[in-house]
């Protein structure tokens, strides 16, 4: 038994690799509590080695615990995303403004994030129902605390609360949906579900209740309508660096657990290996439809709320309220080329999503706002820093020759693949009403000036120049060379147990 | 027909020179301001040299449209190659370009206007360095778009174009220049999202067998779009004459329509311009418009004759509407620009029915307008520009009498002006001329009433004339200069080709006449091919 598990633990070395970081963090800081260079400095090195293994091992393809964790293509793509979030993040954090301000604690705080980081590295290869809930709670607990952590600003305690609130609430649902399951098939193991389920001798209601209560959960954890009002709240009220992580590599892991659930569980195995790559859903199981009301709602409120924001924070917790749509959209098509289409997106959202969040906590650093109105007359005071968040906002929008368009690019395509005209029409739409929003900051940065007579150019460090280039190069050359991120996508769609 | 420099293709120097002056300008410091105006001007000078060249060595006998061995200086490579993955066919994207009879009038007039309007710029004193940056990327969009051949490539030529325009009008524009740079910024975006759902059905409906591999893969090359043979059967778009065919045909051409403007999607254009400085409006009018017609010649028609044909008539009516109602709205204006932008609504409305005419005398006439347009209504735009340079404003009612006070400017203007009545003897009428008569043809009473626009045009534009220029002089005004040297040097060569096209269009109709013809039967013939069946 214990020779198996030493065994097992060589297959997941990353997320052992992560373990040992976050407690030699927690005890450095017991000696040494203030030293915030030394935090990141340990994090940063202890994710790269996580890094470093995990594109070592781009391909494995096994199960570990007893098929509790499965090491794949697909897990893999998804903790190189979420890994490489981190090391951002963690960079982020080391010259935020609030972040600082609690440096007592500043331990704890990448303590959180790292082991934020491995809940979702543990989330996105759980391949048994129970073990799912785990990790969705693991990285929601210490997203919880994380997002409260600037425990004088009132407003991220109250963020945390609501956060608290609605993620017991959705989790306790999607609880009751497992155990539905379970009573259905009596296990609890994805592959083993998906056998029993295509004996087709389970109540059809049950199963429908079943997999709405599941998305519940699902829902939540990636903010879609109608689980997201948690989102603008918590997005404004956590410090910058948390909201950004939470937008991209807590969604990530949600994805990326939703694609597994849905594609093992309810795929009819009868069906697989169509020859367009779209797979066959098991009778009763009405997914595509759910995903498609899901996706519409959540990109079309997430769209026109984000329009009336005047906080900078909030506008961008809507729009990734949007972005999720969009990246629903390549579910909606329960195929391979849809799901590599979200994988892709996933990594251009990494670059230009981070990127928007860094420049506007770069901002709030020195101008102590986020109102919408502070940047006025920004891209005189901070040329460099406009320019960028301007790339980063027209890449949102998804107009080339930015990364973004080639992530609504590939949704699109796979979307008119499986000849879904419509939503097709409906997405393309709400990129058109995303634009008065995102142009509403590059329009005061460049197009007006400073209320108050302000013109004192904001300074940077070299540091932070640097960090704000090292997103903003990708989010161009994946706009013009995508070759090598789609074929990488594509290769990593591959989950195990499903051809 | 091949022209490399340095082992590069002349079309990607011109396409991509205004980019490297970009570059230097960018690197320029700040205070520089007069070597930064040197340098776009050297770069996109050294563009018009380099289109003379193409112009002067281009094939008048090879037609292209549809076949690449007849696209003169092509130039082929592979861009985004994704290996197949069993489940999803490979992705090729190819770099393309190419141009025959209907780009290269296009070519040569992106760059002229494109030089004319650094020269215009001359007096921008606001942020020197980003102004012309962004100038000669909208340059590189603008070209790009005209020389491309695979769809992936124009859309993104395309789409480049729509945020140097946003910043131009939005930061160096008049009072409401905000509202006109959004406004310009979401009607646009909204035709291209729609010309990119119809780019990827298109995409998923056509296969080539790559001569690489032997594999039979998906394609962006226009040319490939534009044989039925290569679509695959059971696709969306395979077939003729299908509902998602003309669904297609219809996103595609409201993507362009909202360009050229056709009515009723023209409501951006009149702000756009009124905001815009000079430089951008002489753009705006003299290149911009052209994309939406021209993405109807390359893309439109040849890849859905089927759909152009059974839509033929609307947009003839189109065509009319513009004409008519331009004209209309152009003759109550009070505002110089505003006038102008109306009278560009009205012009664009003859391309369209020449175009819709579909026979070789209406395609051609249709052709030719776009340049003769170009030329013509980027003369007029200067002329509003130097006169608001110098008074200030730009209402009609302001002026008169200034044909004594500004002599040398009035003879340009009177040239600009009845180019823009097509008087015989300019080039205004020849295009005109040959548009109404191809459409005479086809549309009789259509045309007929179309023909009334003239009428209409000759009405404003006289009427201007006599109140800006006849008349007497108001006091305030008595301190006005005559025109100076720059701004001769960006009107005289417009003049002089407005004149020589006058006397003899043949210099451009022999460009275009191969193509025009191909085009022509490409559509017609297909079009006889379904009805025969």
């Amino acid at each position: 038994m214990l020779e198996t598990i030493i065994q097992n633990l060589s297959t997941i070395l990353p997320e052992v690799i992560v373990t040992v970081t976050l407690c030699v963090v927690l005890l450095v800081h017991l000696f040494d509590r203030k030293n915030i260079q030394m935090m990141t400095l340990l994090t940063v090195a202890g994710l790269l080695g996580a890094f470093y293994v995990l594109t070592g091992t781009i391909g494995t393809n096994t199960t570990a615990f007893s098929g509790m964790l499965s090491v794949d293509p697909f897990a893999n793509f998804f903790k190189i995303v979420i890994v490489l979030a981190t090391i951002v993040v963690a960079l982020m954090s080391r010259t935020s403004d609030e972040v600082n301000a609690e440096r007592s604690t500043i331990g704890e705080y990448y303590f959180l994030l790292l082991s934020m980081a491995l809940g979702m590295m543990f989330m996105v290869g759980a391949s048994n129902l129970l073990m799912m809930y785990l990790t969705l709670e693991m990285s929601s607990l210490s997203s919880y605390v994380a997002s409260g952590f600037t425990r004088k600003a009132k407003d991220s305690s109250e963020a945390s609360l609501k956060y608290l609130i609605y993620g017991a609430f959705s989790s306790g649902v999607m609880l009751y949906g497992i155990s539905i399951i379970y009573g259905l098939t009596g296990t609890l193991d994805i592959t083993a579900i998906n056998s029993v389920l295509a004996q087709g001798s389970s109540s059809p209601l049950a199963l429908i209740v079943a997999t709405t209560f599941i998305l519940v959960g699902f829902g939540y954890k990636i903010s879609a309508v109608p689980f997201h009002f948690w989102t603008p709240d918590v997005y404004e009220g956590a410090p910058t660096a948390i909201t950004a992580f939470l937008s991209v590599a807590s969604k990530a892991a949600g994805f990326a657990m939703m694609m597994r659930a849905f594609k093992v569980m309810f795929i009819d195995p009868a069906a697989t290996g169509l020859p367009d790559g779209s797979w066959a859903m098991l009778s009763g199981v009405h997914l595509q439809h759910a995903l498609m009301v899901l996706s519409v709602l959540t990109m079309t409120l997430g769209n026109l709320v984000a329009l009336w924001q005047d906080n900078v924070k909030r506008m961008l917790a809507y729009s990734s309220i949007a972005q999720a749509g969009y990246m629903l959209l390549g579910l909606v098509v329960l195929g391979n080329d849809g799901f590599s289409a979200v994988m892709i997106y996933f990594v251009v959202y990494l670059f230009m999503n981070l990127g928007a969040f860094y420049a506007v906590m770069l901002v709030a650093n020195t101008l102590k706002s986020e109102h919408v109105d502070h940047y006025k007359g920004l891209g005189k005071r901070a040329p460099l820093l406009s320019v960028a968040l301007a790339i980063f906002l027209v890449s949102l929008t998804g107009l080339p020759p930015t990364a973004g368009f080639i992530g609504k690019w590939m949704i699109f395509l796979s979307l008119i693949n499986a000849k879904m005209i419509g939503i097709a029409i409906v997405g393309v739409l709400n990129s058109v009403v995303s634009l008065y929003y995102y142009v509403r900051i590059i329009r005061n940065m460049f197009l007006r000036e400073a209320e108050s007579g302000e013109t004192a150019p904001l300074q940077f460090s070299f540091d932070q120049k640097m960090l704000l280039l090292f997103l903003l190069i990708p989010t161009l050359y994946f706009g013009l060379f995508f070759d090598q991120l789609v074929q990488f996508a594509q290769m990593s769609v591959q989950m195990f147990g499903v051809r | 027909m091949e022209l490399n420099i340095l082992n590069i293709g002349v079309l990607t120097w011109l396409t991509f020179l205004p980019v490297l002056g970009m570059i230097i300008v960018l690197l320029i410091p700040k205070e520089q301001k007069t070597a930064m105006r040197w340098t776009s001007l050297a770069f996109t000078l050294a563009q018009v040299v380099l289109a003379c060249m193409v112009f002067a060595k281009f094939d008048r006998t090879l037609a292209g449209v549809n076949s690449a061995d007849t696209m003169q200086f092509k130039e082929l490579f592979n861009w985004i190659n994704v290996k197949s993955t069993g489940w999803f066919g490979s992705i090729k994207i190819d770099y393309f370009l190419g141009i025959d009879g209907i780009s290269m009038p296009m070519v040569f007039l992106t760059a002229l206007i494109s030089c004319i309007a650094v020269i215009s710029s001359w007096n921008i004193e606001k942020s020197v360095k980003g102004y012309f940056a962004l100038l000669l990327l909208l340059d590189t969009g603008m070209m790009g778009v005209f020389v491309s051949l695979d769809f992936f490539l124009f859309y993104i030529f395309w789409e480049v174009m729509l945020l140097p325009m946003y910043f131009l009008i939005g930061v160096w524009g008049g009072p409401r220049r905000e509202y006109a740079a959004i406004k310009f910024f979401l009607y646009t975006l909204l035709g291209s999202v729609l010309l990119l759902l119809a780019m990827l059905a298109l995409y998923f409906s056509v296969s080539v067998i790559d001569p690489a591999t032997g594999e039979k893969i998906h394609t962006f090359n226009m040319l490939a779009m534009m044989d039925p043979a290569n679509y695959d059967a059971g696709s969306i778009l395979s077939g003729v004459s299908t509902y998602w065919r003309y669904m297609a045909y219809i996103a595609i051409f409201i993507g362009f329509a909202i360009k050229v403007p056709i009515f009723p999607f023209h409501t951006w254009l009149p702000d756009a311009h009124v905001e815009a400085p000079t430089a951008i409006s002489v753009i705006l009018a003299g290149v911009l418009l052209k994309m939406g017609t021209y993405g109807l010649m390359r893309i439109a028609f040849p890849i859905f004759p089927d759909a152009a044909m059974h839509y033929l008539y609307p947009l003839a009516f189109l065509g009319f509407v513009n004409i008519i109602y331009g004209a209309l709205c152009a003759m109550a204006q009070k505002d110089f620009k505003k006038l102008i932008a109306y009278s560009s609504v009205s012009h664009m409305g003859i391309v369209i029915l020449g175009m819709a005419a579909m026979n070789t005398q209406g395609m051609l006439g249709g052709m030719l307008q776009m340049f003769n347009h170009g030329t013509i209504t980027a003369m007029l735009f200067l002329i509003v520009g130097v006169i608001y340079d110098r008074a200030h404003t730009r209402g009609l009612d302001d002026f008169g009498g200034l044909m004594n006070k500004m002599p040398k400017y009035s003879g340009i203007m009177v040239v600009a002006f009845f180019a823009a009545i097509g008087l015989p003897g300019l080039s205004g009428f020849i295009s005109e001329a040959f548009s109404f008569l191809g459409a005479f043809q086809t549309f009789r009473w259509l045309t007929v009433a179309s023909a009334f626009g003239i009428v209409l045009t000759a009405g404003y534009m006289l009427w201007t004339l006599q109140r800006v220029f006849l008349g007497t002089l108001p006091e305030k005004w008595n301190d006005l200069t005559d025109i100076n040297g720059r701004e001769l040097t960006m009107l005289i060569p417009l003049a002089i080709i407005t004149i020589v096209l006058g006397i003899y269009p043949t210099l451009m109709l022999d460009v275009m006449n191969v193509s025009a013809n191909t085009l022509v039967d490409l559509v017609r013939n297909s079009a006889t091919a379904v009805t025969g069946n």
